[in-house]
């Protein structure tokens, strides 16, 4: 966590909720915009109230809070302007009901002596006029983004019933001329730290099921190898570097085994290897190309990309290899397979009329919903609590990270790095 | 890493540092520093002289035979048309003629589609050039194929003239 202490209000300067939509741009909060398409949606109405003293910490901690749960598509933000407030302040509770709040967030931020932060809120619901509780944290102040992240997650949690996934993190690459560089960055776009920067492309990052390494392909040695990187120490290892390409690696849910795609023996085929190395063995025997693993959330099947039909489609087959059955049969381009942690969806890309869009698939049903208005799609990964998909697409011009509510109502752009971003992958709950 | 590469590319480049495109200009003819990034001086530190080689957009290692050594192919085809036949014998030849060079195939697409399909798809074509070599005599050893897919176009730009120069095997040696 390493954000400067110059650096007053992140979330107003880097991360844009923005408007696809035929309604054109909504602006739903004084910082940032938010793109909501449809009729119906059933948002919690919260208000999140200035934290005292947040004006002199160097994270403006409600504009964060506010804006993961907009960004999550399960809350409105109420207009909280004109109310000073902390977690010790009675609670107005005619005056919120009449603003349209269910909830009321309100919280104070201040300096210690020793210069770390006392971080203190209470979540409040309006409507019973009931305490929903609260939390105190003290920490320096590069963790203050990471706390407005758990704040985050603790009203999420309180509201929805369901775990949030605002503290967790997003690996991406960008490529800035000649220069590519892996990040990892918090689940909103911000805070991203370099894992590698080489003068060669980098693709496929992936994150271990622990959440501590990456594996991904490296092109720096003029070839695609793969590689496993230790996140916190940067250590790097070499999975894969066979003779030929080595790409797509794809990790078992338990962490112990990897997935992916290797040229050795002619043509491109599946591969699993053990995550500490070792001799491949081999998944597939097809004439045609075989690639993009990606393990059902149980360990037993192996979604991927196979044109043994003649054009790329998914195909399912047991995670030990064995016979293989489609899954997607619309259009004749489906590629990127990311299924959802809880095992309901199916996030892919398909090309329509020369555009390429993501789309998601009810695995029970089969009922596919093609949820962007963009062209350019590619990569989508889940969120671990299956509530969000964070994809690559373009955006004016230039590519561009974006989140996605599962019925795309609700699209937001993460913080962009300068130059081209791509190849997102959304990292594990923390432990 | 960086050491070993800046030596690679420092000798790639005093051989001979050729656009891509003309292949038809005899590799060892004197434009170094041609492809040198904008700001870069001549003899400046080693970043920038890492900079401004670039062994992907750079041209041949300059061990290679004179000639193209690039190999186009049409859209979502991996099929050696004809009219490189011709390329892809004199490659032949010069590998024939000692078993000890060795070539690396880069297999390339255009930026349509997925990544890792456009790799495998790379893939396909430098293994059809691996193919087309070995049928003329040359050692299945002295070729590695390879794929960059969409990542290392030849030409920027999204229209049919920039994919058609990004469809293409290079033959590289090292």
């Amino acid at each position: 966590m390493k954000l400067p202490m110059s650096d007053i209000s992140p979330v107003h300067r880097r991360l844009f909720l923005l408007a696809l939509t035929g309604m054109g741009v909504m602006p739903a909060a004084a910082q940032f915009r938010v793109e909501i398409s449809g009729v119906g949606l059933t948002q919690l109405p919260i208000a999140i109230a200035g934290f005292r003293g947040e004006t002199q910490s160097p994270v403006k901690i409600s504009a964060v809070i506010q804006a993961n749960l907009e960004r999550s598509g399960r809350f409105k933000p109420i207009d909280s302007t004109g109310q000073t407030l902390d977690e010790s302040t009675r609670v107005d509770v005619p005056l919120w009901r009449q603003r349209g709040a269910d909830s009321l967030v309100a919280g104070s931020v201040s300096r210690l002596p020793d210069g770390r932060f006392e971080v203190r809120f209470r979540l409040w619901d309006v409507v019973r006029g009931q305490d929903l509780g609260g939390q105190v944290y003290t920490v320096p102040a590069g963790d203050l983004r990471l706390v407005s992240h758990r704040i985050a997650d603790f009203i999420y949690e309180k509201l929805t019933g369901e775990r949030g996934v605002f503290s967790t993190r997003i690996a991406y690459v960008t490529k800035n001329g000649r220069q590519h560089t892996l990040w990892v960055a918090d689940a909103d776009g911000e805070s991203a730290q370099v894992a590698l920067a080489s003068p060669e492309p980098i693709i496929s990052p992936a994150w271990s099921p622990g959440g501590d390494q990456l594996a991904y392909v490296s092109f720096e040695a003029r070839k695609p190898v793969v590689y496993i990187h230790d996140v916190a120490t940067g250590r790097r290892r070499l999975l894969a570097n066979f003779r030929g390409s080595n790409s797509a690696p794809a990790w078992s849910p338990d962490g112990r085994q990897i997935a992916l795609t290797l040229s050795r023996d002619g043509g491109s085929q599946l591969y699993l290897m053990d995550a500490g190395g070792g001799e491949p063995r081999r998944l597939t025997q097809s004439q045609g190309i075989d690639t993009e693993a990606a393990f059902s959330p149980d360990g037993r099947s192996i979604y991927f990309v196979s044109d043994r039909g003649g054009a790329p489609q998914i195909y399912r087959m047991p995670a030990g290899g064995g016979t293989a059955e489609r899954v997607t049969f619309a259009g004749g381009y489906n590629i990127s397979p990311a299924p959802s942690p809880d095992g309901r969806w199916l996030a892919y890309v398909s090309r329509i009329n020369g555009a390429f869009k993501l789309q998601v698939m009810e695995l029970t049903t089969g009922t596919v919903t093609s949820i962007t208005d963009s062209s350019a799609d590619e990569s989508p990964s889940f969120a671990p609590n299956s509530r969000l998909i964070v994809y690559a697409t373009q955006y004016q011009g230039r590519e561009a990270l974006m989140t996605t509510t599962l019925d795309g109502r609700i699209k937001a752009r993460l913080a962009g790095q300068d130059g081209d971003i791509r190849e997102p992958s959304w990292g594990p709950f923390p432990k | 890493m960086n050491k070993g590469w800046f030596a690679i590319a420092l000798v790639a480049c005093l051989v001979g540092c050729g656009s891509p495109v003309k292949l038809d200009q005899p590799p060892v003819e004197d434009k170094a520093g041609v492809e040198v990034t904008p700001g870069g001086g001549t003899t400046s530190g080693a970043a920038s002289a890492v900079t401004s080689v670039d062994l992907g957009k750079g041209g041949l290692n300059g061990a290679g035979p004179a000639g193209p050594n690039i190999v186009y192919f049409d859209f979502d085809s991996y099929v050696v048309k004809p009219e490189y036949q011709s390329v892809v014998e004199n490659h032949a030849k010069y590998l024939r003629a000692d078993a000890k060079r060795k070539a690396m195939l880069e297999g390339h697409t255009d930026e349509r589609g997925g990544r890792e399909y456009n790799l495998a798809l790379g893939q396909r074509r430098s293994e059809a050039v691996a193919r087309a070599l070995i049928l003329l005599g040359v050692s299945g050893n002295q070729v590695e194929a390879v794929s960059f897919g969409k990542e290392k176009p030849a030409v920027e730009g999204s229209n049919e003239a920039a994919w058609a120069k990004n469809r293409r095997v290079e033959v590289k040696y090292r």
